[in-house]
């Protein structure tokens, strides 16, 4: 008689506090896991944060989407897998790093170090894409718009201080890799293994490819015999100095923004850059 | 139908159900009545995992495993070095022989982010797809993620460092898992980037094979540390939207690691040795409804538990594949 009231209450009261106990874990659960969930896409949002201010803007392979120099179509259709950094002659392509945030994985070319200088004459990296975030519309390097050259340091142009130059372009050691058709059609070579002898520079002129292709045409011998591959436009000319001692690169609507003029400028920076801001199609 | 509905409740994260004791038909209740009036004593059991921790097989599938995903992911990496272009490109997406393939959750990602269906893309998709739905889904967690197996070494210095009182182990909701799918989902649909992709360890780990180490392997570091400090296989059964995208193809796959609770013991080794422990509890005494049970899609058909098995109630099954032959 005397211990039924109190294991009644206890009965009752046992699984009330065990049902405060598990509301107790379950809130602290809840808790935790909303913490994981903010820190996770924290983390994740934080790859926004290079897009402010373009700071992950880059030359990219021939093709790349551009919606009117924005890049943002180009970064979410590539599905960083590296495909055109594989395909490439050259191999100018590389693969940003973590600290482009969602540009993670995306190709660009540096283009001082290693430009393209389409030596693969079929656009293999646009080929090679399998999303088409470089777009499979353009078949021929004149077509492409990665930028636009400019004579960012004239002080420094040989040409423009009317002086030779004499040896390899960039240094006996320097690793670029370019195409010369009189040397080798199928292989790009050291740019190193190919000194010039000349009274006035002009390596950005010699060497771009789109006057090559112009000069290829010019003489009947259009690159690969296609003569849907001939540029309809110039790129690079040389005009005379006003004082008449040097000559001045311009650049034409021609000009595609390959890199070739700033990888084989002699001068220390280089006196030639691709603005990567601007393009053939707007200014 | 069941299987379906059970597999979809363990990918949300939902607690799997507990039959009600009329709700197993009586052939098993009488298994499970015999297995009662028997019960194996300690002793006995220690003797029989004693004997298989002896046994050469106990290793069987974790060491096909491991060659199969390292074989895998050099593959890649010869086929650059080499310049033979056998496949092309990384585990997000690839050519192999020429054929496009593509990583399910990583078209996704960039079809959601850039809104156009993009045909080779999808051709890569689709065969990407009819490939693990013969394979099992998420066996592509196990067998092909290069970062599954360095977070399953980590796992056992996390096991060893918990022994000792060094580490802890902090449990999540597994409901997260399937938020994060969605928040992914709707970042790379809001905001136009593939959001995901900067965070993924296996986008990072392939292409740091392939193309090369960079400041990214920080991150899988911080990952690492994390799950070893931290939370036992955090990213794989908390975060990871792979993980969501191929169990959803798992559903409909027709390999799948088949149950026996004839023949089991109902002593856990398979639910402590599994990351996604929640698609064994079927193992747990009483909860089996049918003589075999087939183990849910969340399971990565890793094969820890059929190689850890001491009776072997687990093994791996091809649903039809006994009937064709």
């Amino acid at each position: 008689m005397k211990e039924k009231p109190t294991t009644q209450p206890k009965t009752k009261q046992k699984p009330k506090r065990k049902t405060k106990k598990l509301r107790e874990q379950g809130r602290r659960e809840f808790l935790r896991s909303t913490a994981l969930l903010v820190g996770m896409v924290g983390a994740s949002l934080v790859g926004l944060i290079p897009l402010v201010g373009q700071a992950n803007a880059r030359l990219r392979p021939p093709g790349a989407l551009k919606d009117r120099l924005d890049e943002q179509e180009f970064l979410s259709a590539c599905i960083k897998c590296g495909q055109c950094v594989q395909v490439c002659p050259v191999e100018a392509i590389k693969l940003a790093d973590i600290n482009d945030g969602v540009g993670i994985g995306v190709p660009y070319i540096e283009a001082r170090d290693q430009a393209c200088d389409f030596s693969c004459d079929g656009l293999q990296c646009v080929l090679a894409c399998p999303t088409g975030a470089l777009t499979h519309d353009i078949d021929y390097p004149a077509e492409t718009r990665m930028g636009f050259a400019r004579l960012a340091r004239p002080g420094r142009c040989l040409a423009v201080r009317g002086q030779p130059f004499k040896g390899a372009a960039r240094g006996e050691d320097h690793p670029a890799l370019l195409r010369f058709e009189s040397v080798d059609r199928w292989n790009p070579i050291p740019l190193a293994e190919h000194p010039f002898d000349l009274p006035l520079c002009d390596l950005c002129v010699r060497l771009c490819p789109i006057e090559i292709r112009i000069a290829q045409c010019e003489a009947g011998t259009p690159p690969s015999g296609d003569p849907n591959q001939c540029p309809p436009l110039h790129a690079i000319r040389m005009q005379p100095m006003p004082n008449g001692r040097g000559t001045i690169p311009v650049i034409e609507d021609g000009c595609v923004g390959c890199g070739v003029c700033e990888m084989v400028c002699p001068a220390e920076p280089t006196a030639i850059v691709v603005d990567i801001h601007r393009s053939a199609d707007f200014q | 139908m069941s299987y379906f509905v059970d597999s979809l409740r363990q990918l949300v994260g939902l607690k799997p159900v507990k039959p009600a004791p009329e709700q197993i038909p009586i052939p098993i209740q009488l298994i499970y009545k015999e297995k009662r009036k028997t019960p194996l004593t300690r002793e006995a059991l220690e003797a029989v995992e004693a004997g298989h921790a002896r046994s050469p097989s106990r290793h069987k599938w974790r060491n096909r495993r491991w060659i199969t995903l390292i074989v895998v992911n050099l593959l890649f990496v010869v086929s650059y070095v080499l310049d033979v272009q056998l496949v092309e490109g990384a585990l997000t997406a690839s050519r192999v022989i020429g054929f496009h393939l593509a990583d399910l959750n990583s078209a996704l990602q960039v079809t959601l982010a850039y809104k156009h269906i993009v045909i080779n893309l999808l051709i890569g998709t689709l065969t990407v797809l009819v490939l693990w739905i013969l394979l099992g889904g998420r066996t592509f967690c196990s067998w092909v993620c290069p970062y599954h197996l360095v977070a399953e070494w980590a796992e056992s210095l996390h096991l060893w460092l918990a022994k000792r009182g060094w580490a802890i182990d902090i449990q999540f909701h597994r409901t997260v898992r399937a938020v994060f799918y969605v928040i992914f989902a709707l970042l790379a649909l809001l905001t136009g980037y593939t959001v995901f992709e900067t965070i993924s360890p296996t986008g990072i780990l392939s292409r740091a094979l392939i193309y090369g180490p960079g400041l990214a392997l920080l991150w899988i570091l911080a990952l690492l540390a994390f799950e070893v400090l931290l939370s036992r296989r955090a990213w794989c059964r908390y975060v990871c939207p792979i993980g969501i995208t191929y169990g959803l193809v798992g559903v409909i796959s027709p390999l799948r690691v088949q149950y026996n609770m004839q023949s089991c013991h109902h002593e856990g080794d398979c639910r402590k040795i599994c990351m996604v422990p929640h698609v064994l509890d079927v193992t747990i005494r009483g909860r089996a409804t049918g003589l075999t049970t087939d183990i849910g899609a969340d399971c990565t058909r890793c094969g820890l538990c059929v190689d850890v098995c001491p009776t072997s109630s687990l093994s791996f099954k091809f649903k039809g594949l006994e009937k064709a032959l």
